[in-house]
This record gives structure tokens, C-alpha cells and sequence, in this order.
């Protein structure tokens, strides 16, 4: 038996009958999943999610720390230890409603947070044992509250008449929006797209994230009172400017996210079957490009072909797994470091490589070769090694003299990164942006150089993940509570 | 949703579409261009804005028959709805004195050149409109260029009206001619813009062109929009649509917006197959998650 709770250490609690140590014995409960040999085969979910029995198996692994360090290493500062110890007692829908308290879109993040990076990574378990299944837990409490909520009992705080324009409906600017019409201030969401939901709708595939869960959870923020508009791209459509002294809007929130693609740079960057990870990704998820001609935006036919996807991201094994499952014969993932330093999600590489994915690291192509006709015929690489490590703190490749060689492709889907997308800053006088074009931003109350403009996300940050960009959303929204209420700048 | 203000055939396969989209038809400047969405299977495509009326909060787009959602939004009529139209979207035609200005626009594309001739006109230039089409039924907006130009030529590729040739005829003719250019700007199909550089590149005449690639959502995400523009990529929706004539490498456009043809070709099939299956399913508006549109 473990010592009372004085130390910052496992507790034992009236909810769970097993002792720190008998936990400690329960093994991680496996997430049920589609057979890789069959979900090649189709683009819907990977992961089937836990089963009641098995959330309440997995939510009595919990050490039920005093001090939980998985809520001080997520970025929305999730309240782990509690939403757990509700599904011990079977409260579900308690504890998803403990979720949202930090985090209007756990269902999302149940599927695409780093889990490893943030709560499971920082884990007590995690010395000894695996660490609890925190990721895999918020899905199922989130799913479960999906099905059995009635949106209907969705309160809506009291209005305090002033009005937020929130530009983008990606992860920053849904979570500053949920955040913010909880405090009752009127939140309008401005959407470039023809669906909210931004990465999240024309990033992420089907198979790890479905549009349905996207579409739920916007309704759950229409049901709180959030407006939709979309069809809007501000400083086009219409500017800053013209929200605050036209449209009476009080505060905006810039969330707008990574902006351009980023390409190579090599020649024969302009071959057909070349693509940008962002219009390769947009084409099958925001345009179902993979349902053609029942949709109607076409994709190069991979059946049968081969298929190389640069980089060694999520959004890079995203476009191959894609690619994988248009029927793509070799898929190839080309990486320039070893896998070490891949920023994929571990749970992605692991399931990559059961689909059959070539990852080749250490792997830099440096030229894309023609048929003659215009199409992609080959890429030609070098072979790398790692040296010292460069300004990220990764270790830098450098070339290995005389390796080039050649893989035969079709399609190569470059997913490098992307750059700032300039048209809110260009049309927005006054809005400070550092010299690679994002915008700056306080990262504490994530202000702008104007004032009553917050910003979050990529567009401050550059590329990161999810879960950051709506930690980004979650402060802007606390700090454009505290302008709206102070009116202090 | 976008309501139909007035549909109308101007020539054949040619529609004239007003479309009210207040918030699009306040900001609009010329050289500016839409993507829009017919419904919930449909794909994305950009066209270009003809004009637009603030005050009613309506802008036109002239649409020319040619794939299958072209053909869908043909046969839409008044009253009818548009699912999605976003914009304004590229950047405004650069306006400013310049002096002599030919503005050529062959087929459809001379309703894309017609507002900035205007602008170019208000701004105090003298205009000479080259108008081009394959035959006397395919000259569309003879009137409204005439009324933004001093000069105004039309030629047809097979003589059925005007002077029988090529827009670049006229244009190389003016230069024989010694007429003083300051500026040509030619909207129309790749062939078209590609033999209009060929003419000018000799005489150095500042050309600009207004580029039509493969494109899906025109901020700038995607890239599938890429030109090479002296020998770099530049983004046509957002450095563009229009580009200096001399350092577009037009066979690489070519090239590109012929990757889709057969998948094209299928979905005409399917479209001729069965062409009122498939307005249903426009005119049923079905499957709008988002009934707030940045039209209003």
C-alpha cells in the first residue's frame, strides 16, 4: 500500500478499488483497430475506440497523482486525473463534461495530439510501465458524449453584448471561439473554405480524423451560440478594418494558420504528378478527389503506380497513407534525417509501416525526371548522414558524396512545411509580423501590435501541431475576456 | 447560398450571370476573380468577374460551356441558387497612366479584359480593344468595349464577321504600323496569350497576361496553382492572376492544366449521360452545413 497523499506521487482514492501497485500491474488495454491488410483497402477510421469496459480497464491504470504532471504538459492544461476518475465511477458524460471545461474539441484531440509529447509522455507510469492511455480515454469519453448527448441541454451563458470576429475556423480559432461565447460574448467565425474547420477539414484524412467528428463538434458550438460564416477571406472579402468599423466587432482573433506550401526548389518541380502535400490533402479530404466521379474534382489514377511522399511529418505520412489507400502499388515515405528525428506521431509511423509504407530515411531527393511528356518518370536522391546538430537541435544531414541514385515514380507529394501566408498582414496596416512574414504576437496573451487584435496558431508560430495551436486559442481567448471586460489595452 | 439575379445566353454556350454577393461585389476591383461551388459533390473553379454593382450588391461572371460544371452552371436560370462564390479573390489589374493601351480578348476572355479596359480608360489612357472570336456568334461584349475604347477591331478566325484572322494579326499590324504601345494586356485562351508575347517580345512592349491554371481554394494554401514566371514559382491566385507576358513559361501552363484531361473527359461522359440526374442534385442544394454564406 502506498503512503497517504503527501508527496506529489500515486494516490489511492475511494473510486478505485486497486491499490498504486496493482495498477501499476494492469497492462496499457489495446486500442482495437482495422487490420492494416484491410484498411488499405478504405479511407474510414483506423482506430475503432474502446469499448466502455475497456475505458473503465484502462481509466483504473491512473496513479491518480496529487500533483498531475499530464495536466501541466497539455497545452490546454486538461484536467486528466479528474475525467479519469469520473469514468472509474462511470460517469461519461461527467467527464467529457470535465474536458470541455479546457478543451471544446476533445474528440479531436482524443485522435490527433501528440500524446507522447504533452500528457502520456510526462506520465508517472511512463518510468516503469506504459504510460496511461490518456489520448485513447478523451476519444472514448468525447465519442460516448457524442452519441448520448442532447444538444438541446447545451447552456448558453448570459450575453455581455460585445462581439469577437474570430478569422479562420481551424484548431486556435474553434477553441478561442468555444472559449469565449462561454464567457457570453457574441463569437462570429469567418471560414476562406467552403467548411469550417480548417486543417482539421482539408488537412487531415479520413481515416484518422472523420469529417462527421468535425461537423459534431461544430454543431455542439453552434448549439453554444458560435456563428459560422463561410465563403470569407478576410482581406479579401473584407478587411480588419472593416470588422472592427463596419461590422461592430470588439476583438479579433487572427487564426488563420500555416499558409503556403513550401517546395524544393529542384528541378522538374513543375512535372505533372508533382503536388504539394496541402492540394495532394485538399483534393482527397476537402473535395473527396478519392470518391471521383461520384464528386466530382479529379486525382491522378494511383492503381498501380508509384508513389513518394518528401518529408517525414504527420502531414507526410498522412499524403503516402492517402496515397496507400488510392491503391499507389510502392509508397514511399523519402526523409532526409533517420527516424529519430521524424516529428510524425509515433502511433502514425507505427501504423505507416504495418500498411506497407518504404520509409526511407536519410533520403533527400535532388531532382524530379520527366517522361518527356510532361509527367513525373523518377526522382533522383542523394543518400544522407547526420552531423552536428543545426539550429532545431536536430542533428544536421549532410550529403554522402557519389550516392546519388534513382526510384521510378508517378507521384511525388512534396511535404516539407509551408510558409506565412501574407494576405491578412498585408491588409491589415499596423499588424507587426516578424521577418519570415507570421505575426507577432505575445505568446502569453498572444496581442497583436494592434489593438484588440489577438493572433494564434501557425500564422504566429509557423507549422506546429494541433494541440499547440489551440493552447494559442485557449490564452487569446482569456486575454480578449480580460480587454473586452477591462477595456484596457 | 448565391441567388441568381438574372442568367442569360450572350452567345452560344455563353451565359451572362448576375449574382447577388454584396460583400464580393463591394470590394471587387478589376482583374479580380470568384471560385465557386454548384453543390455538394461539385469542384471548385475560378472565373473571373465581368463587373459588379455595389450599390445592388450583385457582380457578373461571363461563363463559357466547356467541362461538366461549366455546363451544370449553364443551366442554371434566374432565381436559381449558387451553393459557394468566394472573392474577391488575386490581385486588382494594375491601373495607371500609361499612354497607349491595347487590350486584346479572345473568346470568353474578353469579357475578363473588358473591366480593366475600362479602368484603364477612366484612368485617362487612350484604349485600342482587339476583339477576337472563332466566329461572328462567338464575339461577345462588341458594344462594351466600344463604349471603354478609342479603337475598338474585331477580327474572326473564319471571317464570318469583321476581318477574318487572329487577334495577333491587328496587334502586329498596329506595329508595322509604327502605332506609339505603351502597354498590351491580353486575356484569353493560353495559345491566344502565348503568340500575343511572341509578338510584343521583339518590339518590347511592356504585355501582361491574366494566367488561368488549375486551382482550388485561391488563398494561397494549396500551390496546385503554381507558374513559372522566369523560371520560379509564383502562386496565380495570390501573385496573380495577371503576370508580365515575357517571363510566363506557357508550355509549362500548357502542360499542367492538361494533367486532369482524362478524368475531364470522364465526367463530361457521365454529365452527358444523364444531364438532369445531375442538375438535381445542384438545384436540391442538399448537404449545406453552413448557412451563412460571406455573400451577405
Amino acid at each position: 500500500m502506498a503512503a497517504p497523499p503527501k508527496t506529489a506521487g500515486p494516490q489511492k482514492t475511494s473510486a478505485n478499488p486497486l491499490s498504486p501497485r496493482e495498477r501499476m500491474k494492469v497492462p496499457r488495454q489495446h486500442m482495437p483497430e482495422q487490420p492494416a491488410e484491410l484498411r488499405v483497402l478504405n479511407f474510414t477510421e483506423v482506430n475503432l475506440g474502446y469499448s466502455p469496459e475497456l475505458a473503465r480497464q484502462e481509466a483504473l491504470r491512473c496513479l491518480q497523482c496529487a500533483k498531475p504532471t499530464c495536466t501541466n504538459h497539455c497545452p490546454v492544461g486538461v484536467k486528466v486525473r479528474e475525467f479519469v476518475e469520473l469514468i472509474v465511477l462511470g460517469d461519461f458524460l461527467g467527464a467529457a463534461a470535465k474536458i470541455r471545461e479546457d478543451n471544446v474539441l476533445p474528440a479531436v484531440t482524443g485522435r490527433v495530439c501528440p500524446q507522447e509529447d504533452h500528457c502520456e509522455g510526462s506520465c508517472l507510469m511512463h518510468k516503469k510501465v506504459e504510460s496511461l492511455g490518456i489520448g485513447y480515454l478523451e476519444r472514448f469519453v468525447a465519442d460516448y458524449e457524442q452519441q448520448h448527448l442532447d444538444m438541446g441541454s447545451v447552456r448558453k451563458a448570459p450575453p455581455t453584448g460585445k462581439k469577437v470576429a474570430i478569422v479562420g475556423s481551424g484548431p486556435s480559432g474553434l477553441t478561442a471561439a468555444g472559449d469565449l461565447v462561454q464567457k457570453g460574448h457574441g463569437v462570429r467565425v469567418f471560414e476562406a473554405l467552403h467548411e469550417v474547420g480548417g486543417v482539421l477539414i482539408y488537412g487531415i484524412p479520413e481515416f484518422r480524423l472523420p469529417k462527421k467528428i468535425i461537423r459534431e463538434q461544430v454543431a455542439y458550438m453552434r448549439a453554444m451560440g458560435v456563428e459560422f460564416e463561410t465563403d470569407v477571406v478576410v482581406g479579401r472579402t473584407v478587411t480588419i478594418d472593416e470588422l472592427f468599423e463596419e461590422e461592430g466587432f470588439d476583438a479579433v482573433f487572427i487564426g488563420t494558420g500555416a499558409g503556403l506550401p513550401v517546395f524544393m526548389n529542384i528541378p522538374g518541380e513543375h512535372l505533372n504528378g508533382v503536388y504539394s502535400a496541402n492540394e495532394f490533402l485538399t483534393r482527397i479530404n476537402l473535395m473527396h478527389a478519392y470518391e471521383f466521379p461520384r464528386y466530382d474534382e479529379p486525382m491522378v489514377d494511383f492503381r498501380n503506380q508509384d508513389v513518394a511522399v518528401i518529408g517525414g511529418g504527420n502531414t507526410a505520412l498522412d499524403a503516402i497513407r492517402s496515397a496507400r489507400r488510392l491503391g499507389a502499388r510502392k509508397a514511399y515515405i523519402l526523409y532526409r534525417r533517420s527516424e529519430a528525428e521524424m516529428p510524425a506521431r509515433i502511433e502514425e509511423v507505427k501504423h505507416a509501416k504495418q500498411e506497407g509504407i518504404d520509409v526511407q530515411v536519410l533520403t533527400n531527393p535532388i531532382e524530379f525526371l520527366s517522361d518527356g511528356k510532361g509527367w513525373l518518370n523518377s526522382v533522383r536522391c542523394m543518400r544522407m548522414k547526420l552531423g552536428e546538430p543545426d539550429a532545431s537541435g536536430r542533428r544536421r544531414p549532410l550529403p554522402i558524396a557519389g550516392s546519388e541514385f534513382e526510384i521510378p515514380l508517378s507521384v511525388a507529394v512534396i511535404a516539407i512545411g509551408t510558409s506565412a501566408n501574407p494576405i491578412v498582414q498585408s491588409t491589415t496596416p499596423g499588424l507587426k509580423t516578424n521577418k519570415w512574414g507570421y505575426i507577432d504576437a505575445d505568446l502569453n496573451t498572444q496581442r497583436t501590435s494592434r489593438k484588440g487584435v489577438f493572433a494564434g496558431g501557425d500564422i504566429v508560430t509557423g507549422s506546429a501541431t494541433v494541440i499547440l495551436a489551440m493552447g494559442a486559442g485557449r490564452r487569446a481567448a482569456k486575454s480578449i475576456d480580460e480587454y473586452l471586460t477591462t477595456g484596457e489595452w | 447560398m448565391f441567388k441568381i439575379a438574372n442568367a442569360e445566353f450572350i452567345a452560344p454556350g455563353i451565359k451572362r450571370f448576375v449574382i447577388e454577393a454584396p460583400r464580393i461585389a463591394r470590394k471587387h476591383k478589376p482583374g479580380q476573380f470568384v471560385i465557386l461551388r454548384l453543390y455538394e459533390q461539385g469542384e471548385r473553379i475560378p472565373l473571373t468577374i465581368e463587373r459588379c454593382d455595389p450599390e445592388r450588391g450583385t457582380i457578373n461572371i461571363v461563363v463559357q460551356s466547356v467541362g461538366k460544371t461549366t455546363h451544370l452552371l449553364n443551366a442554371l436560370t434566374t432565381g436559381e441558387s449558387i451553393l459557394d462564390v468566394v472573392g474577391p479573390l488575386g490581385k486588382p489589374s494594375e491601373i495607371g497612366m500609361f499612354g497607349t493601351v491595347v487590350v486584346m480578348g479572345g473568346g470568353v476572355g474578353t469579357a475578363m479584359a473588358y473591366p480593366t479596359a475600362a479602368a484603364l480608360k477612366r484612368a485617362g489612357n487612350r484604349v485600342i480593344s482587339i476583339v477576337g472570336a472563332r466566329n461572328k456568334e462567338l464575339v461577345i461584349l462588341e458594344t462594351e468595349m466600344g463604349e471603354v475604347s478609342d479603337v475598338l477591331m474585331v477580327t474572326t478566325d473564319d471571317g464570318s464577321y469583321a476581318d477574318k484572322g487572329f487577334v495577333t494579326d491587328k496587334l502586329r499590324q498596329l506595329i508595322e504600323n509604327g502605332t506609339r504601345i505603351d502597354l498590351v494586356l491580353a486575356v484569353g485562351p493560353i495559345p491566344m496569350m502565348k503568340a500575343v508575347a511572341e509578338v510584343t517580345r521583339p518590339a518590347n512592349i511592356r504585355t501582361i497576361v491574366s494566367l488561368n491554371p488549375i486551382m482550388i481554394d485561391g488563398t494561397g494554401m494549396c500551390g496546385g496553382c503554381r507558374v513559372l514566371i522566369d523560371g520560379k514559382s509564383e502562386f496565380a491566385c495570390v501573385d496573380g492572376p495577371e503576370f508580365e507576358a515575357h517571363r510566363v513559361n506557357f508550355d509549362v501552363l500548357i502542360q499542367r492544366n492538361s494533367m486532369y484531361r482524362e478524368p475531364e473527359r470522364k465526367s463530361m461522359e457521365g454529365f452527358r449521360q444523364d444531364p438532369e440526374a445531375q442538375l438535381e442534385l445542384v438545384r436540391a442544394g442538399e448537404g449545406d452545413p453552413c448557412p451563412i454564406k460571406g455573400g451577405r
